[in-house]
C-alpha cells in the first residue's frame, strides 16, 4: 500500500492543473504552460535519459574501434566498424554461428510451442471433455513450478538419454528445443484458450453443418481467426528461449552450438575490460531485430497479456 | 431384455446419433489428411521402433518402456475413431509430462541421494574407474604384439600373446581368444568383420587409442593392456586391488584397506576416501544439511529473504513508477506523448540479458562509466560491495522493468470510463479522493494479476543477478559457493553447475525447498485474486 502514498502527490497536482487549465485566459504565460503540461515534459526528458542512456552508451562503445572498458566512456569520441569486423572474424567468438543457433532454437521452438498450445487450445475451447476443467487447472498448476528450478533434472536426464541416443542427448540443439516444447503447454495455451473463447462457436458450427471435419475448422477457419495471439505467443515465447541462459548453457557445452545468451555472456565474462567494444557490438546487432520487431508488434503484447491475465 | 425402458431407448438413440456423427465426421475428411495422418503416425513409429531397438541394445529397460508407451499411446489416440480431445491434447501433453512433470519428480528423487562431483555412476563404475586410474605397467612384463582393429566407429585390440593365442577385445569387452585370424609372420594381422588400421591411422587417432584400456579377463585384478605406439601392447596393473567377496578395496603399496562404509565410496579407517565414488540413497541428508549445518542454513536463509525482498522491491519500483509515468502522460493536452512512449519502452525491447550485462559494464568500479565519468574517477565498490550491489539490481531491474508497467497502466488507465470520475467530481470529490477511492482500485483489479506474474518473474529472474553481479560478492564463510546478491534460482544453479565441484543432490533439495515457498506464495496468491473462478 506504500504504492497508493508513493504515487498520490503527483496526482494530486496534475488534477487541479488540468481544470485550472480550461477557462484559461489568453495570455498563457510560462508558469501557467509550466504548471498545466510543462513539468510532464521535464519529466518526460528525465525519463528518457534514464531510459536511453545505456543504449546509446552501448552503440557509441560498438562504434569505437578496439575499445576497452576505460576507453568507451568517451562517448562517440571515435567512430569506426573494426569492432564489427573483430565481431564476425575473430575465432575467439563464433559470433555468426550464435546468431544462425539463437534464430534457428528460437524461431524452431516458438513455432513447436504456437502449434502445440493451439491445438490444446483449440480442445479446451471447443470440446467438453471429462477431466477438460482439471486439465485447466493442473496445467496452471505445473507453471508455477518453472523448469529452471528442474535444470539440474533436465542436465541429468538429458546426461543418460544422451549416452543411448545422441542426437537428444547433452551438447545438442533438437534436445534443447525438445526440452523448451515441455513448457509449451501453461501459460500460452492459456493466453490462446482466452482468445478461442472470443471467436464464436457459430461459426465452426457452422462449417461443421457444410461438412467440414473437426481437421478443417480448427486449420481454416480457427487458426486464421485467432493468428493475432499466435503472434503474440510466437513472439513471447522466441522471446523467452533468446533469453534463456539457465537451461541453454547446461545443455550447450560446445562454442560453435551455443545461442547468443551463452556465448555473449562467457566470451564477455572471460575478457571483461578489454574487448568491450566487441562485445557492445555484437550486444547491438543481436538485440536489433529483437528490438524493431518488438516496437512493431508491441501494441498486440500488451493487449494480449491484458486479456490473458483478466481472463 | 425384450421391453426397452426408455432408458435404454435414448442411450441407444445417443449411440446411433453418435455413430452417425462419426461416419458423417469421417466423409467430410477427404482422403489427404488421412494421407498426412497415417504418413506422420509412420514417422512416429519408426524412430519409436529405431529408439526401441537402440534401448534394448544398450539395455536401458526404463527407457526402452517410455517409448514403448509413448508409440501404444500415439497410435491407440489417432488410430482410435473419436477421442476427439485427446487427438489434440496428445502432442503437447507428452513434452509436458517429459520435461516438465518427470523433472519435478526426478529432482525430487535427486534431492534424496549424493549426485554430484565424484559421486555420479554406479558403484561398479566406480571400481572399474578406480582399478583403472591406478593402473601402472608390470616392469619386465612380455611385450604383446599388437593389431589395432576398427568397426564401425569403434577400436578393438586384436593380439597375439607371447605364447602364440590370438585375441581381441575392447574398452568395454575384455580379451577372448579368437581363430581364423590373418596371420603374417606369427603375427594376427587382420580379423574378418574388421578394418586393420596402418601406421598413418593409427598416427591419426592416436589419442583415443592411447587411452585404450583393454581387460585381461573378466576380473579387474587381474590387469589390463595397454598401447603406447600402436603395434605393442603391456600389461598394467593396478595398485588397487578389488575384492568383490569382502567388498573392499586394498592398495597394495602402502597396504590400506579401503571398504564401503555406506557413504558413496570407499573409505579407509582413518577417514581418507578414494575418488570417484558412486551415488548412493542418503535420505534426507541433504534437507538435514541445509537446515542444520549452520554454514549452509545461514546462506540459505539470507538468500531466501533477499530473494523475496528482490521480488517485492522489484514489482513495487517498477509498478510505482510506471503507474507515476502513466498518469502523467495520460494528458492530452501535452504534445509529443506518442514519442516518448516509444522511446520510453526501449529498455523493454532490449533483450534482458544483455541490458544487464551493459549496465554491469556501465557500473564497473574501476572502469565503469558511471564512477570514471559520472562521479569523477571515484572507485566507488557498486557491484562489490554488499549494499550497494543490491541496489544496483534494484536500479537496474527499475531500468528493465518499468517500461513493461508503464503500458500496462496506461492501458488499465484508460480503460476506466470517464464517466465515474465526473459523477465523483459532481458529488464534490477531491481529486485524490477520486484517484484512491475509484481509479486505484479499478485498476488493480485488472492490473493484480499482472502483478503477481511480475512477482513470481522476478522470483526466478536469474538472468539479471548472474548477469549483473554472478550473485557476489561472495559470502566467504558460507559452505557454498553463495553470495550477498544470490536469489535462491541462482544458488541452485551455482551448486549444481558453477565452480569446481557440483552438488547436484544439494542443489535439488534446494530446489525442492524453493517448490514449496513457491507453491505457498501461488496458492495465496490464486486465493486473492480468485483467478480460478471463472473456469469452465
Amino acid at each position: 500500500m506504500t504504492r497508493t502514498q508513493n504515487a498520490s502527490p503527483e496526482t494530486r497536482q496534475s488534477i487541479p492543473t488540468s481544470k485550472a487549465a480550461r477557462p484559461a485566459k489568453r495570455p498563457v504565460g510560462f508558469s501557467r504552460w509550466f504548471r498545466a503540461t510543462g513539468w510532464r515534459h521535464l519529466v518526460g526528458v528525465i525519463v528518457i535519459i534514464y531510459a536511453v542512456f545505456p543504449l546509446l552508451y552501448v552503440l557509441s562503445a560498438s562504434l569505437n574501434p578496439n575499445g576497452t572498458l576505460l576507453s568507451s566512456n568517451g562517448l562517440f569520441a571515435k567512430i569506426g566498424l573494426d569492432s564489427y569486423v573483430t565481431l564476425f572474424t575473430s575465432p575467439q567468438q563464433p559470433y555468426a554461428a550464435w546468431f544462425g543457433n539463437t534464430l534457428f532454437i528460437g524461431l524452431t521452438a516458438s513455432a513447436g510451442t504456437i502449434f502445440l498450445g493451439a491445438l490444446a487450445a483449440y480442445a479446451f475451447s471447443r470440446m467438453r471433455f471429462k477431466g477438460r476443467r482439471f486439465g485447466l487447472v493442473s496445467l496452471l498448476v505445473v507453471q508455477i513450478f518453472p523448469q529452471l528450478l528442474a535444470v539440474v533434472a533436465i542436465f541429468l536426464l538429458l546426461n543418460t538419454i544422451g549416452e543411448i541416443f545422441p542426437v537428444l542427448g547433452i551438447d545438442n540443439q533438437i534436445a534443447l528445443i525438445l526440452v523448451y516444447l515441455g513448457g509449451a503447454l501453461g501459460v500460452n495455451t492459456y493466453l490462446m484458450y482466452g482468445f478461442f473463447n472470443t471467436v464464436p462457436t457459430a461459426l465452426d458450427e457452422a462449417a461443421k453443418i457444410d461438412g467440414a471435419s473437426h481437421v478443417r475448422v480448427f486449420f481454416t477457419i480457427i487458426l486464421p481467426l485467432v493468428s493475432p495471439i499466435l503472434a503474440v505467443v510466437g513472439l513471447l515465447s522466441f522471446i523467452a528461449t533468446t533469453n534463456d541462459f539457465v537451461i541453454a548453457s547446461v545443455v550447450l557445452v560446445s562454442p560453435e552450438k551455443q545461442t547468443l545468451a551463452v556465448g555473449l555472456y562467457q566470451f564477455v565474462s572471460q575478457e571483461f575490460t578489454s574487448n568491450w567494444s566487441v562485445f557492445a557490438a555484437g550486444a547491438v546487432l543481436a538485440a536489433l531485430p529483437v528490438m524493431a520487431l518488438f516496437l512493431y508488434l508491441q501494441k498486440y503484447i500488451v493487449g494480449g497479456l491484458v486479456a490473458g491475465s483478466v481472463k | 431384455m425384450s421391453t426397452q425402458t426408455p432408458q435404454t431407448r435414448s442411450a441407444r438413440e445417443l449411440r446411433q446419433r453418435r455413430r452417425a456423427r462419426q461416419i458423417a465426421e469421417h466423409a467430410s475428411g477427404g482422403i489427404l489428411p488421412i494421407i498426412i495422418k497415417i504418413a506422420l503416425i509412420a514417422v512416429v513409429d519408426a524412430i519409436s521402433l529405431f529408439a526401441l531397438f537402440v534401448a534394448m541394445t544398450h539395455g536401458q529397460w526404463i527407457v526402452f518402456a517410455v517409448v514403448l508407451v509413448i508409440a501404444a499411446v500415439v497410435n491407440l489416440v489417432y488410430f482410435k475413431r473419436g477421442w476427439l480431445p485427446a487427438k489434440y491434447l496428445t502432442p503437447g501433453l507428452i513434452f509436458l509430462l517429459i520435461f516438465q512433470v518427470f523433472v519435478i519428480g526426478y529432482t525430487g528423487y535427486i534431492a534424496f541421494t549424493n549426485y554430484g562431483t565424484g559421486h555420479n555412476s554406479t558403484k561398479e563404475d566406480a571400481v572399474m574407474a578406480l582399478v583403472q586410474s591406478a593402473q601402472e605397467r608390470v616392469p619386465d612384463s612380455p611385450a604383446y604384439d599388437l593389431t589395432v582393429l576398427e568397426q564401425l566407429g569403434n577400436y578393438s585390440f586384436l593380439v597375439t600373446a607371447p605364447d602364440g593365442t590370438v585375441s581381441v577385445g575392447d574398452d568395454s569387452t575384455p580379451l577372448s581368444t579368437v581363430s581364423g585370424a590373418e596371420m603374417s609372420g606369427g603375427v594376427a594381422v587382420g580379423l574378418t568383420g574388421y578394418t586393420s588400421l596402418d601406421f598413418a591411422d593409427v598416427l591419426e587417432h592416436q589419442k583415443e587409442i592411447a587411452a585404450m584400456t583393454v581387460q585381461i579377463s573378466d576380473d579387474p585384478n587381474d590387469g589390463a593392456l595397454r598401447t603406447p605406439d600402436g603395434s605393442k601392447a603391456y600389461l598394467y596393473i593396478s595398485t588397487l586391488e578389488y575384492d568383490e567377496a569382502a567388498g573392499t578395496m586394498t592398495d597394495t603399496k602402502t597396504g590400506t584397506v579401503y571398504s564401503d562404509t555406506g557413504v558413496g565410496a570407499f573409505t579407509s579407517e582413518s577417514g581418507e576416501q578414494l575418488m570417484p565414488g558412486w551415488s548412493i540413497n542418503v535420505g534426507l541428508e541433504n534437507f538435514t544439511k541445509a537446515f542444520t549445518e549452520q554454514s549452509i542454513r545461514g546462506p540459505l536463509l539470507s538468500v531466501t529473504i533477499w530473494t523475496f525482498v528482490f521480488a517485492l522491491l522489484s514489482v513495487l519500483t517498477t509498478f510505482a513508477l510506471g503507474l507515476f509515468l502513466a498518469i502523467v502522460f495520460n494528458d492530452m493536452r501535452m504534445k509529443g506523448r506518442k514519442l516518448y512512449r516509444v522511446v520510453m519502452i526501449l529498455p523493454y525491447a532490449f533483450p534482458g540479458f544483455l541490458g544487464a550485462l551493459v549496465w554491469a559494464g556501465l557500473l564497473n568500479r574501476d572502469f565503469g562509466f558511471v564512477n570514471d565519468v559520472l562521479f569523477g574517477g571515484a572507485a566507488i565498490p557498486w557491484l562489490t560491495n554488499e549494499w550497494l550491489a543490491k541496489f544496483s539490481i534494484v536500479w537496474v531491474n527499475l531500468w528493465l522493468g518499468f517500461p513493461y508497467m508503464f503500458l500496462v497502466c496506461t492501458g488499465a488507465l484508460q480503460s476506466i470510463p470517464d464517466e465515474l470520475t465526473e459523477a465523483a467530481t459532481v458529488d464534490g470529490a477531491k481529486p485524490f479522493a477520486v484517484f484512491r477511492l475509484i481509479k486505484l482500485p479499478l485498476l488493480l483489479v485488472s492490473i493484480a494479476p499482472l502483478l503477481i506474474s511480475a512477482f513470481a518473474f522476478n522470483f526466478n529472474n536469474f538472468n539479471l543477478i548472474y548477469m549483473l553481479t554472478q550473485g557476489g560478492p561472495r559470502d566467504a564463510g558460507a559452505g557454498i559457493n553463495v553470495g550477498a546478491t544470490d536469489i535462491l534460482i541462482s544458488m541452485v544453479y551455482k551448486v549444481a553447475f558453477d565452480g569446481a565441484t557440483s552438488d547436484y543432490g544439494l542443489a535439488s533439495a534446494f530446489s525442492l525447498i524453493i517448490f514449496v515457498v513457491v507453491s505457498l506464495v501461488a496458492i495465496i496468491s490464486f486465493k486473492q485474486t480468485k483467478s480460478l473462478e471463472d473456469l469452465n
